[in-house]
């Protein structure tokens, strides 16, 4: 993966001194960049770990969780995943169409999971699941509350970049921006596989 | 270097030298940890001398071989050998990695021994008997609570000297630390558990205790004293504490419990059953169990931080059986 | 209304302290001053184009320097304040309020505000200096991160006069920091003074491993690093693992405070306990962080100075890396008093005398870099050899903390003050003195006058000897920590004499502060680029070094490849061969990293205040930054011509090479 698709960049020419691509350094920022995101979700996860019993006499997630939501939200957001790879081949392909429709699926997958989610929320807070109702319920929302931004922000992200190529076309720097964003894309459906299992199979079972 | 700075650096040196000496002169054994009144103080200062000692085999080499290669090899030094490229050697390098680590590995066997010999929660002498006095961290006092005499104070300890004590600590406040350095170490007394520490005065005195761990406004204010007497001093005490004018309800304790800035010592003739471990429940719902950390049972166990529940099976029951 | 008005204010405004009112008068006395001074010499255009929208790492690495001299000041004066109450404690010169709050603000100070910026200062000056390399790999991104440090520092800095500063320790225990026992503002400040620098950290520790990766020399391989670069690497190494911890942390205090969740809290299920492991889990690996660049600083010292290749190189960098490991692997030594039962402290005990043995092993290397060697002593050689027996004494301490059942007698006493006061000023203090002052020259072009130096280095030690020693003795004689009052009268003498060593202290910074006034007066221009005769490539070039580093990038082909360049030429052999100068490609300034850090700083301000009308507005124009700057960033390059490098080389060099 690290060393796909920034090679072959336009700016080679200039960089003979330093032999420096900008785009390998971007990728591997990057990963470092989701080694710290691994770091923050894993203390989330710790967290919600040990905090899982403590429901304070109230119900916990066994009793509340909707399952059919949640598993509507997995195959979204397992989708899309698959959507932002099948844009990164169109890209490799030099296909711009193609490639900017396979993105914008994506975004309106991730959309559709934050939907699914936010309604879950909503839910959950009408039976009386709050931040403030006990450590257990602090925890899950904020757990999945930051899985959650994290989608919110890529959306974000990727309209940004769609736009931008709408401008100005394929080159290096925005190939490299679809591919740093498709890493980013398939790291959060990473992280939500261990959130449908810790969060909500485990507290299902 | 020039004479000036010469004379400079040697006044510096007289002033160090003359300072640490004073302080070392003004008093060794005075310090209290340094001079301990009971068992647990006691092995517990043996373990800071052999530590000491251990790791002075390589500190003391140290600070000489600095002086020495430092002087020898200065540059105005013509005499010294000068060797600029010699920057490896095998042989030197195992002796500098295998002498500390030979060292450590002496320190933390003996460590690992002392940790489950000096274990907080164990008792001394299993077969003796034991008083159990309850100590609660309140802003910004401390309250004692003597379950089978069914007294309480505030500030004040009295214990009979030569028999173990079990200090039970909890906290109706912010984490405190309850610490009387000439009997042993500190442990944390936390809201919603109940910690167990053995300590035991081998000879009477007024020892010194203090709240070691940050609660707020008025902390400092948050010593106590130790008063180690005799059996029948105690005794004597006891009774004397009993037929005291003053008695702890539970509203007394609501209006004990609120934030205040010094609270003089005092004693209460009684205080309503089950209130420890009312303090210690206090935040937890109904039907929950006790968090019950370090009791003479779980103390041997590797239970970690987090995980209080794995040995919550007992139910509340923290001072039962006495 | 007018009532309204003033009870907002009397709110809003901390009063009723003589010491803050003399602050206010201060602040807003110098604020005026220096704005009346930029006006009057007509320098705003200069103060933004050359400093505020730089991304040279250069000037970057000044500017944290220059943030961390003034937050030593600062956390300085809470020192001297509390020592002076501890001398005379009977004459409530600080109220236990008070007291408590300056505490807090002086460890907080000291190591996010003062530690952090001044390690990053030096990363930023030496390490592309020292890999050849023309700037850090994200030089807009190390802008951003110097801004939301200095965002973060200004948010903590104005609760001092601003709704109140925090009063629950340096790293906040709850309960005592959640809003049950702590429900002023002054926590709030806390956590987004340091959650809006952290994130600034977490940056620069992103961009200087990817730095060191990617940017370095041809043929510099790992293994030909310089030793201070090697530090930089395990550092940042252990800031991309550690500082997440630390983000979630305070975010989770936050959430309990802000939205009255349960983590930390005592009802609701919340566990304390588990915010002391969390905090720990950052903090332990947060002081290896700080104190393994000054491990690098030594080793470049010592080898200078001793004219010699720095001894046992691989061995050096091994014992870096086993500590930055086992540094993740400490943290309950913090709390054996927790009662954790006897096998976890057992475990925590021996990972914790684990780390004594690599920094045993350095210590020897350094040693025997000096042993055979030609030493000299200006100043920067002067710290590193303080260095050595202050460190080595507070290591033996740390030994004797990490005995878990010893521990139970020191924990939480001035013993463990003393200890800990020892390996931060005595390792992290005196090694980035050491730096500052061995790379000043290549900053700024000259030396710092030796005489004021050696008088504040004599000051600095005695000061800290007299203060410290003191400690341990008070600490074993059971005095505790956070304690603004005491009536035992054995702790007095020693609480006085500490005093005294804390005053020498300030009187030592003080001649700092001169000894700097003066240099920039009176100083001889250095022409050499080169002006302690040392080893590594950032002395291969002019002083200060031009915009774009190297004017071409040098071939490497060993550890001390500058030295081994000198001594080809002292036996008469070819120089350098190197290649044809080529337009140099550079990043732009950009104006977006301030901006940016102002918008997270009025974001901070409002949550610290519920004030989602200001906070959201603040959080918007975070975005808008990060949208302006993706849409802009590929025409934020641009190239200088060869024959403006060959004017600058020639100017700089002025045909001395």
């Amino acid at each position: 993966m690290a060393q796909s698709p920034a090679h072959g960049s336009d700016h080679h020419d200039h960089h003979a001194a330093g032999h420096h691509d900008p785009q390998d350094i971007k990728l591997l920022g990057f990963w470092i960049f989701l080694v710290t995101d691994v770091i923050l979700f894993s203390t989330l996860f710790a967290t919600f770990i040990v905090l899982r019993n403590n429901t304070n006499g109230f119900e916990g997630g066994a009793d509340l969780f909707n399952m059919t939501g949640v598993i509507a939200e997995t195959f979204l957001l397992l989708t899309s995943s698959f959507t932002s790879g099948l844009a990164v081949l169109a890209m490799h392909q030099n296909k711009v169409k193609p490639m900017i429709i396979w993105l914008v699926i994506t975004g309106l997958l991730g959309a559709g999971f934050l939907a699914l989610e936010l309604t879950e929320f909503v839910e959950l807070v009408h039976e009386g699941a709050t931040l403030q109702t006990s450590a257990f319920w602090s925890a899950f929302f904020t757990l999945v509350g930051t899985h959650g931004v994290h989608v919110t922000i890529g959306i974000g992200w990727m309209i940004s970049i769609i736009i931008q190529i709408v401008r100005r076309g394929l080159n290096a720097d925005t190939k490299g921006k679809v591919t740093v964003f498709s890493l980013y894309w398939h790291f959060l459906d990473a992280v939500w596989i261990f959130l449908l299992s810790i969060v909500y199979l485990m507290e299902v079972m | 270097m020039s004479k000036k700075r010469r004379s400079l650096v040697r006044a510096a040196f007289s002033a160090v030298t003359l300072v640490l000496t004073m302080l070392l002169l003004s008093g060794c054994g005075n310090y209290m940890v340094l001079d301990p009144k009971g068992p647990i103080a006691d092995k517990q200062l043996d373990l800071i001398i052999i530590t000491t000692l251990l790791c002075s085999i390589i500190i003391v080499p140290v600070l000489i071989i600095t002086f020495v290669i430092v002087w020898r090899y200065r540059a105005s030094n013509k005499k010294a050998d000068y060797k600029p490229e010699w920057a490896h050697n095998n042989l030197l390098e195992t002796i500098w990695w295998g002498i500390p680590i030979v060292i450590i590995a002496i320190l933390a066997i003996i460590t690992i021994r002392y940790t489950h010999e000096l274990e907080p929660s164990k008792a001394l002498a299993s077969d003796q008997d034991e008083v159990v006095v309850q100590a609660v961290s309140l802003n910004w006092k401390w309250l004692f609570l003597y379950p089978e005499e069914g007294i309480a104070t505030v500030n004040t300890v009295t214990i009979p000297e030569g028999k173990q004590v079990r200090f039970e600590l909890t906290a109706d406040s912010p984490m405190n630390s309850f610490w009387v350095p000439e009997l042993g170490g500190q442990i944390y007394a936390m809201s919603g558990m109940s910690m167990a520490l053995y300590l035991q005065a081998d000879e009477p005195g007024k020892y010194f205790g203090t709240g070691a761990n940050f609660t707020g406004e008025h902390f400092a204010n948050m010593t106590f004293d130790v008063n180690a007497v005799s059996q029948d001093d105690y005794d004597k005490w006891v009774s004397e504490a009993k037929s005291s004018p003053e008695q702890l309800t539970a509203e007394g304790y609501e209006k004990l419990s609120e934030p205040s800035e010094k609270e003089e010592p005092k004693l209460f003739a009684s205080f309503p059953e089950g209130m420890y471990d009312q303090i210690v429940t206090k935040y937890m719902h109904e039907g929950a169990e006790l968090h019950q950390h370090g009791s003479a049972q779980a103390g041997e166990s590797d239970n970690g931080k987090q995980t209080a529940e794995a040995n919550s099976e007992e139910p509340s029951s923290t001072h039962s059986g006495h | 209304m007018l009532e309204n008005i003033k009870e907002f204010a009397s709110e809003f405004f901390v009063t009723g302290d003589p010491l803050i009112y003399g602050a206010d008068v201060s602040i807003v006395l110098a604020t005026l001053g220096i704005v009346f001074v930029l006006t009057y010499f007509k320098k705003w255009g200069w103060l933004w184009r050359n400093w505020i929208t730089t991304v040279d790492h250069k000037k970057i690495g000044i500017m944290y320097i220059l943030a961390a001299i003034v937050m030593l000041f600062r956390g300085g004066v809470d020192a001297v304040m509390m020592r002076t109450q501890l001398a005379f404690p009977d004459l409530n010169f600080l109220e236990p309020e008070h007291y408590n709050q300056i505490f807090t603000t002086h460890g907080v100070v000291m190591i996010f505000f003062m530690a952090m910026p001044l390690m990053f200062g030096l990363f930023n000056i030496v390490v592309p200096l020292q890999i050849g390399a023309r700037d850090v790999a994200f030089p807009y991104l190390n802008s951003l991160s110097f801004w939301l440090f200095f965002a973060g520092a200004m948010l903590f800095n104005l609760s001092f006069v601003i709704g109140g500063s925090p009063d629950a320790g340096w790293l906040a225990y709850p309960p005592l920091s959640g809003s049950q026992f702590n429900p002023g503002v002054g926590q709030n400040f806390y956590i987004w003074g340091i959650q809006i620098s952290g994130i600034g950290s977490l940056a620069s520790g992103i961009n200087f491993i990817v730095t060191i990766l990617k940017m370095r020399a041809p043929g510099m391989t790992m293994m030909k690093m310089p030793m201070f670069t090697w530090s930089v690497f395990a550092a940042s190494t252990t800031i991309i693992f550690a500082f997440p911890i630390l983000t979630i942390t305070l975010l989770l205090l936050f959430m309990d405070r802000f939205f009255g969740a349960h983590f930390f809290t005592l009802d609701g299920g919340g566990n304390p306990m588990m915010y002391i492991n969390l905090i720990w889990m950052w903090g332990h690996p947060e002081v290896y962080i700080v104190v393994l660049p000054a491990f690098g600083v030594f080793s470049e010292t010592v080898a200078t100075f001793a004219r010699k290749r720095l001894f046992g190189y691989a061995s050096m960098v091994f014992a870096m890396v086993i500590i930055s490991i086992i540094s993740f692997f400490t943290w309950a030594h913090h709390f054996f008093t927790m009662g954790s039962g006897a096998n976890v402290n057992a475990f925590f005990a021996v990972t914790t005398m684990i780390i004594a043995i690599p920094t045993g092993v350095k210590i020897f290397n350094w040693l025997f870099t000096m042993y055979k060697g030609r030493i000299t002593f200006p100043t920067p050689m002067m710290w590193t050899i303080a260095f050595i027996p202050a460190f080595v004494v507070g290591g033996m301490t740390g030994v004797m903390l990490s005995v878990a059942p010893a521990d139970f007698q020191f924990h939480n006493s001035y013993f463990l003050i003393a200890h800990f006061h020892q390996v931060l000023i005595g390792g992290v203090v005196f090694g980035y003195f050491a730096g500052l002052y061995y790379w000043w020259p290549k900053m700024f072009g000259f030396k710092l006058n030796e005489y004021l130096g050696k008088w504040a280095f004599w000051l600095w030690n005695i000061g800290f000897y007299v203060c410290f020693m003191p400690q341990y003795l008070v600490g074993l004689d059971g005095m505790t920590r956070r304690i603004s009052v005491f009536s035992d009268p054995n702790w007095v003498g020693l609480n006085v004499v500490s005093t005294i060593g804390a005053y020498i202290m300030g009187l030592a910074f003080l001649f700092q502060v001169a000894q700097i006034g003066y240099s920039i007066f009176r100083h001889e221009k250095d022409t050499t680029g080169d002006i302690w005769d040392a080893r590594t490539l950032e002395w291969s070039m002019p002083s200060p070094a031009p915009e774009y580093n190297f004017a071409v990038i040098p071939q490497v082909h060993g550890r001390d490849e500058w030295w081994e360049e000198k001594e080809r030429r002292r036996r008469g052999e070819k120089p350098w061969q190197l290649g044809p100068i080529e337009p140099i490609h550079m990043p732009k300034n950009s104006a977006i990293p301030a901006i940016m850090a102002i918008c997270w700083f009025v974001l901070g301000f409002g949550l610290v205040f519920h004030w989602l009308w200001m906070a959201i507005p603040g959080l918007i124009g975070v975005f808008i930054c990060l949208y302006a700057r993706s849409f802009s960033a590929h025409k934020a390059e641009y190239y200088i011509p060869v024959e403006e490098i060959e004017r600058t080389e020639a100017t700089l060099r002025g045909g001395a090479v």
